[in-house]
């Protein structure tokens, strides 16, 4: 693996990011008059959040697009706790990059759409929005393992109030539920951080402190994770998928997500299914798979099997819906197991991880806009029930066509973004040696059941003969009118602004997106590389018979420099004597797996 | 320079108590009803000079067990939260239909009126806790934590006019003088087996034995005083009176409840097990078997007690009972990962993350309960169940935000003190190799969410009820609104707090030092230095100790 490079040129700038956010939310606490008027809310939340759309996009100009695995803004030396060996540590690379732009550019659509949903404390829920805005961005940048569990767990706090205060009817339920799923996940996460943490306090070796001294730099972390014994790899793993599993959300864990949707306001949705579900797997690229290499492989094939149940199972939730909110709410987790195949594909040219980036990408684009879409249907009929709306393409003609192009998106079409995501998650998932290809074409299925789900949204709302309810008073005294004089219900200059982006956006990257498979793949193969080399490994042991039994290790010797471990083929095999990893993960590949029958690792590997 | 006088001059915040106790007495029997009312800031003018006079005056230059810069700390810090918690006290007796009474009688009735004793007597209980903190020899401890606890039986008692307030005092009173006889026996086994109460002529009997098994009658000294002392932090199994006697006090005197009997209680605690040391284990850095045993079964039973209850509370007062019981649960496993083997970083340190957190945990706490004592039921009760609450927000969105800013601090959520508290004990229960203890205390952790998020959720999402008011009590929103913006002010910006606090749990004396390998040869050389080092310690506050409880009881 290549060394990580750090560039610290305008290293002021992921703080601007972060720290204007804050200020834009504190702007709105201002005892003035005006700033308690919707319209001046709302101005005022509109074009602050393009500001900082603005910023971002500096950002993404002064990236250095050529070496896209370079963290680049990095800045380490802010302290925080000094003595716990906290620091503000943060920093970008490609990946973060493209999630932090998502996240700048989702927020100025929600901010504008939410006008006529949000009838009261307009000021409470724009400044909860900017804060939301500000903890993603810095879950996003952080390189300090404590500032990304800060600003992960702190997501929670506005989506707690954007749900509790701004739902619908179940609200309270929706968000207790919420925060509870969500802390009881991350306080396991925490735990395992800690302990990572604490290993590397006790091995300086491995970070180039001395002992005792605590160290939480995520950069630093990598090394010590590696180089712990693999059945601790293992717990600190299963913490780590406690609370990544649910915000991702995997299926066993994925309940909240349904309730938390339906019933958040439509910039909640936006920002929950666009944003806040990508943190989970967000973490664990950043730090479960790079930090636990050995305990990836031998999770990768129940990680796999809980993805691709959760892709069949949540499609076919999804076709007995009737509520539009519910029935997308739904189609995320679906999709989001594609992400966390990807992730765990484990394939030699990282294309599923890769995949998983630009599907995280894609999905917040194509489902914020269709969450966006159903809003709008919400704020003029006060109803998502599939029976009670039909024919919109006659009324709504342009609604219909945005509505078709994000489902179609949804769906994968070629040509739109969702199909590049998901085609190379399952191509990762088929050159997958850690689990069977079976798997690969159960989620092959998902694609199938999304087009049968959001095709028959999409004749329930859009075709057929028009039947819609009388329009919310709310609505009425918006006083909005279509852009075309003959359909008066259509989408106003307002929800234009709000959706058009958001389909540029999708017909773009799906068109054209090699820049930005280019500028992912390095980073996700640099990320990846540890995990790689002990599948190869472990081929590497299939292939030879019998092999007589290497004595475990399993304090894998401090001194190793993990990097070796990872490093040039030829260090890699003169570590692999050493390294407790070939022998243990073997048993429990073996073992029958629920959905794709016995596994024999690595010999369908080997015939490829 | 005579011993003495030198131990005499490291008590000044505690005389300084001492007479305001005195001072207080006076004036709330005065004449005159003007400095009548002078009262609370007597006690409070005293106080401060104590919190001022503690980094200067209030610090032993050694102390036997190393723990000198420790009880500074300590005693700074329970004086700092003491001077909130007075705040939350400050009208509490003029609540009392008796005290009013008393105080409109035209010629001043000083047989009802109550104020003088009340603040006289917070002044003594804090007075035993510093004392506390500062012991050196079973006999003081022993006599200080009475000196903590006595007063509070009493102001339990008169702090409500409901009846419930006077059974409650009753149950503290007998439960407190039954788990006073049990530490005592304990004090008295720990003195059988070696012959002396000091802790610097223990602590030589321990090193003497030279690694050999330490004898079960110390032992079993040690664990009945740990039990005896678990009444006073509410740990199981001595919690059972928590919750009713929380809910039976008024809610000023129930915050008091909820930090000073404990942090003495914590102070106590740390002494009696660094009587054994943190020597034993596999990497020499935990307690004596048998005795981390007691100390991880009893930490882990008092958070799953605590929590699990808690949340089968309808009334916020026991669920917040039941959270200071679950959160002595948390503490335990700092007190049980002891101070760490050294080392630069101050993670591994459990007794600086036990000084650290009960500051948070005083604040958050301090801060939720008197958010409740700030709200009236119509007819004049305070308010009590989740209900009261409900929908708080609209009515008073400041109480209802700093509630749910305690709630979260409590919590250990990002951004506040609770926070940083967490992952300290957390890392020093790592550092001490216990893992097992750690995730039953992170799944405790989530546990507890629930109810908070409840407390938190009733106040914001609930629908108006109605049914309660806010009484107008300016000095306690203060004091709460005060105590939660310190808990994030801490958790943005900790660095000073855990500077003082992990150079307070650096054990400065000798024997955390020694490699305590029972039975190795590595330790010939190392013990004659030690004994050495230990000896001139012992030599000095041994004889002088005696006398010594006098001045600290009278």
């Amino acid at each position: 693996m290549p060394e990580t490079t750090f560039s610290t040129d305008h290293n002021w700038l992921p703080l601007v990011m972060l720290v204007i956010p804050v200020v834009w939310a504190a702007g709105l606490l201002l005892p003035f008059e005006f700033l308690k008027t919707k319209k001046w809310t709302f101005l005022y939340s509109a074009i602050t959040s393009t500001i900082s759309l603005g910023f971002a996009a500096y950002l993404a100009f002064l990236f250095p697009w050529g070496t896209p695995e370079t963290v680049a803004f990095y800045k380490n030396d802010l302290d925080w706790i000094d003595g716990f060996g906290l620091h503000f540590t943060y920093g970008i690379d490609s990946v973060s990059l493209w999630l932090v732009l998502l996240t700048a550019f989702l927020m100025p659509g929600v901010v504008v759409a939410s006008l006529i949903e949000v009838d009261h404390d307009m000021r409470q829920f724009h400044f909860w929005l900017h804060i939301l805005e500000a903890a993603l961005i810095g879950t996003f940048i952080a390189r300090d393992i404590v500032l990304f569990y800060v600003c992960f767990e702190f997501t929670l706090v506005p989506l707690y109030f954007l749900i509790g205060v701004f739902g619908h009817e179940q609200r309270w339920k929706a968000a207790r539920t919420y925060f509870l799923y969500a802390f009881t996940g991350s306080m396991l996460t925490f735990a395992g951080v800690l302990y990572v943490g604490w290993y590397g306090s006790q091995n300086p070796a491995l970070v180039d402190g001395a002992i005792g001294k605590w160290t939480f730099n995520i950069d630093e972390l990598y090394a010590v994770g590696r180089a712990m014994p693999v059945a601790d790899q293992c717990w600190v793993m299963a913490a780590m998928l406690a609370g990544f599993g649910v915000k991702t959300p995997l299926f066993p864990v994925h309940t909240w997500l349904p309730l938390a949707h339906t019933e958040a306001p439509t910039a909640g949705s936006v920002d929950l299914a666009g944003l806040v579900l990508k943190i989970g797997p967000y973490g664990l690229l950043r730090l479960a798979i790079p930090m636990l290499p050995a305990a990836a492989v031998i999770f990768a094939p129940w990680v796999a099997a809980a993805a691709v149940v959760g892709i069949v199972y949540a499609a076919i939730i999804c076709r007995v819906q009737k509520d539009a909110k519910k029935l997308i709410a739904y189609s995320s987790v679906s999709h989001m197991g594609f992400c966390a195949l990807g992730l765990f594909a484990l394939d030699p040219g990282a294309i599923g991880a890769t995949g998983a980036v630009v599907y995280m990408i894609a999905h917040g684009l194509a489902t914020g806009g269709l969450f966006l879409c159903i809003g709008m249907l919400y704020d003029r009929f006060h109803t998502r029930e599939l029976t009670r709306l039909s024919g919109l393409a006659r009324i709504m003609p342009l609604w219909s066509c945005f509505f078709v192009l994000f489902a179609m998106a949804s769906v994968g079409l070629p040509g739109l973004n969702g199909f590049v995501g998901e085609f190379l998650t399952l191509v990762g998932g088929f050159q997958s040696t850690v689990f069977h290809q079976g798997l690969a074409i159960i989620a092959a299925t998902g694609v199938v059941f999304a087009a049968v789900y959001l095709l028959h949204i999409v004749r329930k709302l859009v075709f057929g003969p028009t039947d819609i309810p009388p329009d919310h008073p709310g609505y009425s005294d918006a006083h909005e009118h279509g852009l075309s004089p003959e359909h008066d219900h259509d989408l106003s200059i307002r929800e234009f602004i709000t959706l058009g982006p958001l389909a540029a956006a999708c017909i773009i990257i799906g068109l054209a997106p090699f820049p930005m498979i280019r500028s992912i793949e390095p980073t996700v193969r640099d990320m990846l590389a540890p995990a790689m080399a002990i599948v190869e490994q472990n081929q590497a042991q299939d292939a030879a018979p019998e092999t007589p039994e290497t004595p475990e290790t399993p304090d894998a010797d401090p001194a190793v420099p993990p990097a070796q471990l990872v490093g040039e083929p030829e260090a890699r095999e003169s570590a692999s004597a050493r390294s407790p990893l070939p022998d243990l993960p073997r048993p429990e590949v073996a073992l029958p797996e629920p959905p794709a029958g016995p596994l024999a690792l690595g010999h369908e590997g080997g015939e490829r | 320079m005579n011993p003495m006088v030198d131990k005499l001059a490291s008590l000044w915040p505690e005389i300084m108590l001492l007479i305001g106790a005195v001072a207080c007495l006076t004036t709330g029997l005065w004449p005159t009803r003007a400095i009548r009312n002078l009262t609370p800031f007597v006690a409070g003018g005293f106080l401060t000079a104590a919190l001022l006079m503690t980094p200067s005056w209030g610090v032993p230059e050694s102390h036997p067990l190393g723990f000198a810069s420790l009880v500074g700390f300590l005693k700074a810090g329970a004086l700092s939260i003491s001077v909130v918690l007075l705040l939350i006290l400050a009208r509490a007796p003029l609540r009392l239909a008796q005290v009013q009474r008393a105080e409109a009688a035209d010629p001043f009735e000083p047989g009802d009126a109550m104020s003088g004793e009340f603040f006289a007597f917070f002044l003594l209980s804090v007075c035993g806790v510093l004392l506390a903190i500062g012991a050196t020899d079973l006999v003081w401890l022993f006599l200080a934590l009475e000196l903590t606890s006595l007063p509070t039986y009493v102001m339990v008692a008169v702090g409500r006019d409901r009846m419930r307030a006077q059974e409650s005092a009753v149950k503290y009173f007998f439960l407190g003088a039954m788990s006073a006889a049990v530490f005592l026996y304990g004090f008295a086994l720990v003195y059988g087996a070696t012959g002396a109460t000091d802790y610097a002529s223990i602590r030589a009997w321990v090193e003497g034995l030279d690694g050999a098994a330490l004898p079960p009658v110390f032992l079993a000294g040690l664990a009945i005083s740990t039990l005896g002392l678990c009444f006073k932090i509410a740990a199981v199994p001595m919690h059972f009176y928590a919750a009713d006697v929380y809910q039976g006090a008024s809610v000023p005197v129930t915050s008091m409840l909820a930090f000073v009997p404990k942090a003495a209680g914590f102070a106590a605690m740390i002494q009696v097990m660094a009587l054994a040391g943190w020597d034993y284990g596999a990497d020499g850095n935990q307690l004596p078997p048998v005795l981390a045993t007691m100390l991880a079964v009893i930490a882990v039973l008092t958070m799953t007690v605590g929590n699990v209850l808690g949340l089968l509370q309808k009334s916020v007062k026991r669920t917040l009972a039941y959270s200071s019981v679950a959160h002595s649960g948390y503490i335990l496993v700092g007190v049980l990962a002891g101070p760490g083997t050294g080392g630069e970083g101050y993670l591994s340190n459990g007794l600086a993350a036990v000084a650290f957190y009960l500051i948070a945990y005083g604040l958050g706490t301090i801060a939720s309960f008197s958010v409740i004592g700030c709200l009236r039921n119509p007819n004049g009760d305070e308010a009590e169940n989740l209900d009261d609450l409900s929908g708080l927000r609209d009515r008073h969105p400041f109480l209802a935000g700093t509630l749910l800013v305690a709630c979260l601090s409590l919590l250990g959520f990002p951004f506040t003190v609770g926070l940083v508290g967490k992952l300290w004990l957390v890392s020093a229960g790592f550092h001490a190799g216990y893992a097992l203890v750690i995730v039953i205390m992170v799944i405790n952790s989530a546990v507890s969410a629930a109810y908070y998020v409840r407390i938190g959720s009733t106040c914001f999402f609930g629908d108006d009820l109605g049914t309660t008011e806010a009484r107008y009590a300016p000095v306690r929103v203060v004091g709460a609104v005060f105590a939660a913006a310190a808990s994030v002010a801490l958790g943005l910006q900790p660095g000073w707090v855990t500077e003082a606090a992990s150079k307070a749990g650096r054990v400065s004396s000798t024997e955390s030092t020694i490699p305590a390998e029972p039975a190795s040869q590595a330790e010939t050389p190392t013990t004659p230095d030690t004994v050495a080092q230990a000896e001139p310690q012992t030599a000095d506050p041994a004889d002088p100790d005696e006398p010594d409880p006098a001045p600290a009881d009278g």
